[in-house]
């Protein structure tokens, strides 16, 4: 499956592959069951240059591009769903719309912190009654002076606490509607900005998820990111970007979760065979390869076509869908493959299956990218 | 401080396969890695360069796939990479692998050479003494640990299985590294993409002031005699028994041969 890959991405395959092995796989565990923000592996990330992995060299990147990333964010996932969305909220969702967005020293103050992994990047756009509507923006940015005072609340932001650099959506003149909308890059240690009330998952427990609270929060003006009242369209674009990331964050669950059925079934034994001479298991196993494989297809063509500068928004969204809930049923498959001890915490299939769960939740529920696909065929 | 270290390709022998027709290597479809020796002399070299900003060269005797290994090496943070590759050097054993090795340093004129202690797949340990042999550099094999003295010197541990010496050594010098030394970094993400758009130098005999009927296959005195892989010994007994039983049988089974 990584045969058609050229050998710059296939060497930084066998730099992951390495890295995860001894840095991710064994602490995977123990990241969801104590709930761990895994800040020790984000320091060998950063080491390794992997938090700038599509950005160019001038501005702190790996100088690669958006495929080698998807497989970063891949083979993170395959041991730690946690870890691979720490790098994909970071790179897509902050470092990406500074470097898409942002002006030249906008680029030089944050984007160059958050390439080289000194900083740590969040996005800010959900709110309680703003998910998939998220054009209801309640929180107000007003202009005073040289600052702009946020004022508000966000929920459910991943990386928050531990970041450093936030992206965050505020309503700058609510008669526009939409068009109201600004996108801020707002620092921690910002007086009037904290974190609120860390959220208890079912899934991807080692990473936080926090309410953000704003109240009289200066942020200096020249933080605007785009143009006064372009947030949304901002958000939008940064959105199609994330959802390449999390389209690779589910497909890693999914190949990590064939990968762990596989070693099992040939491992245990039932009616005096091995799980893996029943044809039962055999058909399974191809169905979930298959799906997952047809899944990565369409991942890599959302990356490639990113990096080739043509539209891709339809087929992130085509990615992120597919690839979520194959997820979903490839995990659940495996922890069926694997009877009664895949329902317990001794496997790793359990975690994986609800780790899959987010994937077809955020950067846009599946209902959200089946609205993104049928709406460019009926346009 | 200019270090170059020599590196080989090897198949992966953890993923090797000896066909027990022939007794030879199957190397069909095996990967290909670093020889692990000369990974750690690579990380060796590269410690230096963080440390003491000594520039990192890396060397490789091969078939033009060897390549592979350099640009790992590149990946890694070496500064420049020669591949020394030619038909004519085929089939050479460790006496013209070490001669066509001399002359490409004399052509580079290192203050450090380090060589892995011994390849995975030849196992001679051969060719980094017989390098320093034919360049008539000071020689420390089976370097544990290092620390430069000053601009000229190294401390050096060379280990033994039940002792080390702590030797000073001058520079030029050449060194035999051996794989429990360090943990090999990583290759990092910039390194990657960095390695595919530097050239990796090579060198064919025509390059080199080595004389052609010391090379290849003629110049290799080296003659296998014979090659044989252990045979299999018989399936042994299994018992089906219970830990305690199982602890006993083993115990009264090592006493029987006087093991214990
Ligand atoms: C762990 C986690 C991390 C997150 N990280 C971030 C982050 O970093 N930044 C950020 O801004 N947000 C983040 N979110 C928020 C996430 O993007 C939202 O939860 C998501 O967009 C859905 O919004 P909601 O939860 O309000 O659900 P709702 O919008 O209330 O949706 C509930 C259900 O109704 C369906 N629905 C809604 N409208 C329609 C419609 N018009 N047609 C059909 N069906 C519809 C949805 O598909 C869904 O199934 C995160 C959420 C979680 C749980
Ligand atoms: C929370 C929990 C509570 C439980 N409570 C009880 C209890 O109170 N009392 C009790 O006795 N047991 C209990 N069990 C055990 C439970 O009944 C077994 O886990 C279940 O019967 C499956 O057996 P197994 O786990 O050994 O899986 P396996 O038999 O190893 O099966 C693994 C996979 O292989 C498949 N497979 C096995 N054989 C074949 C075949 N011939 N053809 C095709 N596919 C096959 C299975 O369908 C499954 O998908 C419990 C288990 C759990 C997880």
């Amino acid at each position: 499956m990584t045969d058609h890959l050229d050998a710059p991405h296939q060497l930084l395959l066998q730099m992951l592959r390495d890295f995860v092995e001894t840095e991710v796989r064994p602490k995977a565990k123990a990241v969801d069951e104590e709930e761990r923000f895994p800040e020790e592996t984000v320091r060998q990330m950063a080491r390794y240059g992997l938090m700038g992995i599509p950005f160019p060299k001038e501005y702190g990147g790996a100088g690669g591009d958006n495929l080698a990333y998807t497989l970063a964010v891949e083979e993170l996932s395959k041991a730690c769903g946690t870890t691979g969305v720490i790098l994909s909220a970071h790179t897509s969702l902050c470092a990406a719309p500074i470097y898409e967005h942002g002006t030249e020293a906008q680029k030089q103050k944050h984007l160059v912190p958050l390439a080289k992994g000194e900083k740590l990047g969040a996005f800010a756009l959900t709110e309680p009654a703003a998910g998939t509507d998220a054009a209801g923006q309640q929180t107000t940015a007003e202009r005073r002076g040289d600052t702009y005072v946020l004022n508000g609340s966000k929920i459910f932001i991943t990386n928050a606490g531990y970041a450093d650099t936030y992206i965050v959506m505020a309503m700058t003149d609510k008669a526009k509607g939409t068009r109201g909308i600004s996108a801020f890059i707002v620092e921690k240690g910002t007086p009037g900005f904290r974190i609120g009330k860390k959220e208890e998952k079912m899934g991807i427990r080692g990473s936080a998820t926090c309410e953000l609270i704003f109240e009289e929060a200066a942020i200096p003006a020249e933080n605007l990111l785009g143009k006064e009242g372009g947030g949304f369209g901002v958000a939008m674009k940064t959105l199609d970007g994330g959802r390449i990331g999390i389209a690779a964050q589910a497909l890693g669950i999914a190949q990590g979760a064939i990968d762990a059925t596989v070693a099992y079934v040939k491992e245990r034994k039932q009616f005096g065979k091995p799980l893996s001479a029943f044809q039962n298991t055999q058909f399974q196993l191809a169905d979930m390869q298959v799906r997952t494989d047809a899944a990565r297809l369409l991942v890599y063509r959302a990356a490639r076509r990113k990096d080739a500068r043509l539209p891709y928004s339809v087929e992130a969204a085509a990615a992120k869908l597919f690839a979520s809930e194959t997820a979903m049923e490839v995990t659940t498959k495996a922890v069926q493959l694997h009877g009664g001890y895949g329902y317990t915490r001794e496997y790793p299939v359990e975690r994986m299956m609800r780790d899959a769960k987010i994937t077809e939740i955020y950067e846009g529920t599946s209902e959200v990218q089946r609205m993104v696909v049928s709406a460019a065929m009926l346009r | 401080m200019k270090i170059v270290v020599c590196v080989k390709q090897v198949p992966d022998t953890t993923e090797v396969r000896i066909d027990p027709a022939t007794g030879t290597l199957i190397r069909d479809g095996v990967p290909s890695i670093i020889n692990p020796d000369d990974r750690a002399a690579l990380e060796t070299a590269l410690v230096l360069k963080d440390t003491t900003g000594a520039t990192v060269a890396v060397l490789s005797m091969g078939p033009p796939q060897a390549e592979a290994v350099l640009r790992e090496a590149l990946a890694m943070g070496a500064d420049e990479a020669i591949l020394v590759s030619d038909r004519r050097f085929g089939g050479s054993d460790t006496w013209a692998t070490s001669l066509t090795l001399a002359s490409a340093l004399r052509r580079l004129q290192a203050d450090l050479v380090l060589c892995g202690r011994q390849a995975i797949d030849g196992d001679t340990a051969q060719v980094g003494p017989q390098v320093a042999e034919h360049l008539g550099l000071p020689l420390v094999s089976y370097v544990g640990s290092l620390r430069p003295e000053g601009d000229r010197h190294l401390i050096v541990k060379r280990m033994f299985e039940d002792g080390h010496h702590v030797l000073r050594v001058q520079m030029p010098c050449l060194l035999t590294i051996l794989k429990d030394m360090n943990t090999p970094r990583y290759m990092s993400a910039p390194g990657i993409f960095e390695a595919f758009q530097r050239p990796i130098t090579t060198w064919t005999l025509d390059d080199l002031d080595v004389d052609p009927s010391q090379i290849g296959l003629k110049g290799s005195p080296t003659r296998v005699k014979k090659s044989y892989t252990k045979g299999t010994k018989s399936a042994g007994k299994v018992y089906e028994v219970d830990p305690r039983e199982g602890a006993r049988i083993i115990v009264e089974n090592l006493r029987e041969k006087f093991i214990i």
